[in-house]
């Protein structure tokens, strides 16, 4: 009994500090967070899934002198541009609409530590399955052209690859962008679709009437310099315009998002 | 050990945490008593940085929260156990608690024995869970690093009375191991069985505190006649101050701050004829807690 109680009293003496949680252990946390609910998996499960059925419907239908590797890249990119920014938004938004960030910041009091760790999770995603979706075109390009019996087209180089890749990450730090800014799920994926199918419609009407906007366009339309990216060989001036637009739709919102993550009330 | 010194929340005009200061010791479990909007889950939720303060602080073990390396090792916390992602299963939540730490992952079973989740039900995803499993889950949690403070936010909510007396036994073990346990509840009974101190907290501000046995003894003596306006006026002039009291559900009762032997005496000259005396125990308590949720309410209905 006498041992029993001083085993006791001797467990609560006190304790050397704990080693700080490094920024790896809560990447690869935030990683897992991705993969283990229902919706989580078959989000990014559909990802393969897209790529699969893309490059089928391209074999199916596509006409023997389109066989090229750009009409297989093409046709998966599309699914995956609408994919992973809402993978990203979940990611961010699950924390309040699930309201598991009780847990998840209580655990790391650090907010900027988890917002950085998903921001990591986020982009790695984005670039996996990006190479891997391009990696499925690809075999689609090498069993079609077989299939036809038509040579195999290799018509998209890698820098433009790397382009492609470069467009789907920054739409998914325009969902991860979002997710921070409003933290709701419904509300950050409306504002996903009204950010890049909404305005660019009324930028474009707005193009069409005025001259001064369409001079403009380019340095303030950032879907219209996004999509340079995916319609061949970049100029100088439209990194340019990348960059500029970037900064105004996305690095400025990101920080203001980050901040309102980091000064908000967890509830 | 938990230190909140002056601690503060306001919301505009409103002020939901008003000058909260008090202290929860190891060894000890600290019952945090309030009605529902007392600011009990606000005060909380500053002691871990989910809300920052507008003035004062809170430290656990010497520490601000923040400042805590790896938080979950040092300080297990439980503020809602509904706040969980509804798709994951309850072993995942844990495991994802159990990496966060960087525990071994026999930890995540472990806990899983000791909150009685069979396999089968920590397999289950937590939208399927009842509430008194959500609280064993958040326990488990909370329990996870073997931390030595413990902050639960109305644990006892949704457990069946058998659940509530293994928490109880779980959390008395866990104090007298050395443990600090501050845990709020919005019923009187509930934390009376289990603290050793309480802090009461009305309206954003603390109404009592100290120890249970203190805050029972300070209760003074009830008593009932069916004349109560002659006792009353006999209490009166003997100097003895006394206050209405609805522990016995009617009007016909009085708390009087003076020993029982004292009232009978006074009654007894007065030539009245008493039906009851006794010690009020936790009638004082109970009364003031009474008064803080009928203010609440009127309240909430003038709003």
């Amino acid at each position: 009994m006498t041992t029993i109680a001083l085993e006791q009293e001797t467990r609560r003496v006190p304790r050397p500090a704990p080693a700080p949680i490094p920024l790896s252990r809560i990447a690869s946390v935030e990683l897992r967070k991705s993969f283990n609910t229902r919706s989580g998996f078959w989000l990014l499960a559909s990802v393969g899934i897209a790529a699969v059925i893309a490059t089928g419907a391209v074999l199916l239908f596509a006409p023997n002198d389109q066989l090229t590797y750009d009409t297989f890249g093409a046709a998966i990119g599309i699914p995956l541009s609408i994919i992973l920014p809402v993978v990203a938004i979940l990611s961010v938004t699950s924390e309040w609409s699930q309201r598991s960030g009780l847990t998840t910041f209580t655990l790391v009091p650090h907010r900027s530590r988890i917002v950085l760790a998903k921001g990591i999770v986020a982009v790695g995603t984005g670039v996996v399955s990006m190479v891997s979706a391009l990696a499925i075109g690809a075999l689609g390009n090498i069993v079609g052209s077989a299939i036809a019996g038509v040579p195999t087209v290799w018509d998209d180089g890698p820098a433009f690859l790397a382009d492609v890749v470069l467009f789907n990450v920054l739409g998914m730090l325009v969902g991860f962008m979002l997710g921070l800014l409003i933290r709701n799920s419904a509300g950050a994926i409306v504002a996903y679709f009204v950010y890049s199918f909404v305005l660019p419609t009324l930028a474009m009407l707005l193009a069409d009437s005025q001259q001064w906007f369409r001079d403009l366009q380019p340095w303030v339309d950032v879907t219209y310099a996004q999509s340079a990216l995916v319609n061949g060989t970049m100029t100088g001036e439209q990194w340019a315009n990348l960059g500029v637009t970037h900064l105004i739709w996305l690095v400025i919102p990101l920080i203001v998002g980050v901040r309102l993550v980091l000064r908000s009330e967890v509830k | 050990m938990i230190k909140v010194e002056s601690l503060t929340k306001t919301y505009g005009a409103f002020t939901a945490v008003d000058d909260v200061t008090f202290t929860a010791l190891p060894g000890r479990v600290t019952g945090f008593l309030g009605p529902n909007g007392a600011g009990k889950s606000t005060s909380m939720r500053i002691m871990v940085g989910l809300t920052p303060a507008s003035s004062g602080f809170a430290e656990v073990s010497g520490r601000r929260f923040a400042d805590l390396p790896n938080p979950g090792l040092e300080v297990g916390v439980l503020l809602d156990a509904s706040a969980q992602h509804a798709g994951r299963t309850g072993r995942e939540i844990l495991t994802v608690a159990q990496q966060t730490m960087g525990l071994p992952s026999s930890r995540v079973d472990e806990m899983l024995d000791l909150v009685s989740l069979s396999p089968t039900e920590s397999g289950r995803r937590v939208r399927n869970y009842s509430l008194g499993m959500r609280q064993r889950l958040g326990i488990a949690t909370a329990l996870l690093g073997d931390p030595e403070v413990l902050i639960l936010d109305e644990p006892a909510n949704g457990l069946d009375p058998a659940g509530i007396r293994w928490m109880r036994d779980l959390l008395r073990g866990y104090a007298d191991q050395g443990g600090t346990v501050l845990l709020s509840s919005h019923l009187l009974h509930e934390i009376e069985v289990i603290a050793d101190d309480l802090v009461v907290i009305g309206q954003g501000k603390i109404v009592a505190q100290g120890t249970k046995a203190e805050l029972l003894r300070s209760a003074g003596t009830l008593v009932r006649t069916p004349n109560v306006q002659e006792l009353a006026n006999a209490l009166t002039a003997s100097g003895v101050s006394f206050a209405p009291s609805h522990a016995t559900g009617s009007a016909d009762a009085l708390r009087v701050d003076a020993e029982a032997e004292l009232v009978g005496k006074v009654a007894h000259l007065a030539g009245v004829p008493l039906v009851e005396l006794r010690a009020a125990e936790g009638a004082g308590l109970e009364e003031m807690f009474l008064e803080l949720t009928a203010d609440t309410q009127r309240d909430g209905a003038a709003a």
